[in-house]
């Protein structure tokens, strides 16, 4: 190829002011993202908007207003291009109990336009990717939830798209099958290099299988980044340190010191090992510099001192609070 | 646009017979047939699936049991026909399905719910429409599907009959002529009860409702059509027995096929409609094709996604 665009520069998705307007409600409101190549989590709580983004990103309901593009291609105007090269797997339950996977799979590969003969080659493929193996001849009405959430899986990958749109893949997984299917969302990116969004309620396992975030609410934007960005703009440290005969509490000689510098602890009460750990804010490079110096200065050992990463829902619900007093300032 | 893939893990050489690869994700660089091979697949799909094919063991039982109910009568007549050499058949092309009647309502009550009930209620429907078809496709391959599983469980009969009657050495032009008429009959007819009987079937998600609403529709219309016509007949007033014969899908055809297709007429003292009469009862026909198909696109439209 002549030119090569790196993968960063490429945007998957792009919105600008998309409204959505139901009589009664509005689904999205003036949302603006972009969102490039990768795992991208699409959070937030029930009615928050992410199934109505998610039709309008397949070109099947219009947007009220603004616009949106998917892999380069106008959502109002190039629908059907844009679902030839898409995968969708919904939030329900979409598989009939009487067919085997296989058959299902390879008429669902059919309707993605793949001839015969290559229906049912990639579907053998992907039932095997999604970790179906003997059991797909079988009729899906009995499966386990596990086995029918890989099913659905495999319909939306059959046709090796470039973008996948997974709508709570997780719902109703135990918690071991919510590990395994998180697992397969983070390989549909590593090793198919297939982009994914994949929507959910429950931020903390978008954490961990996430690249980007982005965070709806009431069909708002609240935020978009990625899941570095979310969990290290405000680190937090643990700190401890041993005890000594001078100081026989090391840590309340710690704490002292350090608010005699002006620089403020947590309370750690209610984490493990409460009493011996000290939680404070790292301001940067300097306050790492200052713990160091402290602890040397008092003669302790310093036994441990990491960042704690914060869970995207802290950052949810305190922006969610903060929007809350915005609105309560202005009104 | 050049999009720079991700390394993807090349296809493995073919080895070691014995030994099994883990080859990795591949991916698929073939040919991409779109919306009108997709809306093919489906009405193939979906006519195969009429008949029990690509189904279990047990679907393929009434389609397939009606099929040979539809075709033993005219076996049977033609064995008669060729035994006796009869100088006709008894049965004439065109009445044909409307002797058999029952067998074709119980069919399109049997097989158009299982056609679209089953995709909405496994809510399998926002499957298709995420993909590169659209609600005008499935409901074309849907309808268009029916109507040939009907015509072929229709026309088989005739072809029964057809070459019995060619068997039987009985006069060539007329037997062809008669046959033809039947076609076009048959061809109407799967036209008119498969639209009927899929907007029906579309309207519940439940298999048993679609069953038990196509059969009341198809048979109670026919009931009530065929007494009122009788009363119409006892009460001397036979100018309003063709009226009353529009109301009903199985009178339609045999409206239309005996004012335009040679048929005798099945009303009460063979009181057909006369040509007039007949093109209202071939708009009236025409009109419900459409507007049955006019009704799944709005009803598909709905439920999208």
């Amino acid at each position: 190829m002549a030119w090569i665009t790196t993968v960063e520069d490429v945007t998957v998705i792009a919105t600008e002011s998309l409204s959505k307007r139901f009589p009664r409600v509005t689904a999205l409101d003036r949302l603006s993202v972009e969102i490039g190549p990768g795992v991208t989590g699409l959070v937030g709580a029930n009615g928050a908007g992410k199934s109505t983004l998610i039709k309008i990103l397949l070109g099947l309901s219009p947007a009220t207003e603004g616009r949106a593009e998917v892999l380069g291609l106008d959502v109002a105007t190039k629908g059907a291009a844009i679902r030839e090269r898409v995968g969708y797997m919904p939030e329900h339950d979409c598989l009939p109990p009487d067919v085997s996977a296989t058959e299902f799979v390879v008429h669902m590969a059919r309707m993605s336009g793949l001839p015969p003969t290559a229906a049912r080659e990639r579907t053998a493929d992907t039932l095997r990717h999604v970790g179906l193996y003997e059991e797909r001849y079988r009729p899906i009405g009995g499966y386990s939830t596990g086995m029918k959430q890989r099913v659905k899986l495999a319909q939306a990958l059959v046709h090796d798209p470039q973008l996948v749109f997974l709508d709570e893949p997780t719902n109703g997984l135990d918690p071991v099958g919510r590990d395994e299917m998180l697992g397969l969302i983070r390989r549909i990116h590593t090793d198919f290099g297939i982009s994914v969004l994949v929507t959910s309620h429950l931020l903390g396992e978008l954490e961990r299988t996430c690249d980007h975030v982005v965070v709806v609410d009431g069909g708002k934007l609240l935020r978009s980044s990625s899941t570095t960005d979310f969990t290290q703009t405000t680190t937090t440290l643990a700190i401890e340190v041993t005890d000594s005969d001078e100081h026989p509490d090391g840590t309340r000689a710690v704490r002292e010191a350090l608010h005699a510098r002006g620089v403020d602890t947590h309370d750690s009460s209610g984490l493990p090992g409460a009493g011996h750990i000290l939680l404070l804010t790292a301001q940067g490079e300097e306050t790492y510099d200052l713990v160091r110096d402290i602890v040397a200065d008092l003669g302790l050992g310093l036994v441990r001192m990491e960042q704690r990463r914060h869970h995207i829902s802290e950052v949810f619900t305190s922006e969610a609070e903060e929007r809350k007093e915005a609105a309560v300032h202005g009104s | 646009m050049a999009v720079e893939q991700p390394v993807r893990t090349p296809v493995a050489p073919s080895g070691d017979q014995t030994r099994i690869h883990n080859i990795g994700y591949r991916t698929y660089d073939g040919p991409r047939l779109g919306r009108t091979y997709a809306t093919r697949s489906l009405y193939s799909q979906s006519l195969r699936g009429a008949y029990g094919l690509g189904r279990s063991v047990k679907s393929k039982v009434l389609p397939m049991l009606l099929f040979v109910v539809m075709c033993v009568p005219a076996a049977i007549m033609v064995a008669v026909a060729v035994a006796t050499k009869a100088k006709d058949l008894p049965v004439d092309y065109t009445r044909y399905a409307i002797l058999m009647q029952a067998v074709i309502s119980l069919y399109v009550a049997s097989q158009a719910p299982q056609s679209v009930s089953r995709d909405l209620r496994f809510k399998t429907v926002p499957l298709y429409f995420s993909r590169p078809i659209e609600t005008a496709d499935y409901v074309r391959a849907k309808y268009a599907a029916l109507a040939s599983a009907l015509f072929v469980l229709t026309a088989a009969p005739l072809l029964v009959l057809y070459i019995g009657a060619l068997l039987a050495k009985l006069d060539f032009a007329d037997q062809t002529k008669g046959f033809a008429q039947g076609l076009v009959s048959v061809t109407l007819l799967s036209l008119l009860f498969a639209g009927i009987g899929l907007v029906i079937a579309s309207v519940t998600p439940r298999r048993g409702f679609g069953i038990a609403a196509v059969i009341a529709v198809m048979t109670i219309s026919y009931g009530a059509v065929s007494t009122l016509q009788a009363i119409a007949e006892a009460q001397n007033s036979t100018g309003a027995i063709p009226w009353i014969g529009l109301f009903s899908p199985v009178t339609l055809i045999d409206g239309v096929q005996s004012a335009f297709l040679g048929a005798t007429s099945a009303f009460p003292g063979a009181v057909g409609p006369t040509n007039g009469e007949g093109v209202v009862y071939v708009l009236v026909v025409l009109g419900l094709i459409a507007a049955s198909y006019g009704l799944l696109l709005r009803r598909y439209r709905k439920v999208g996604l």
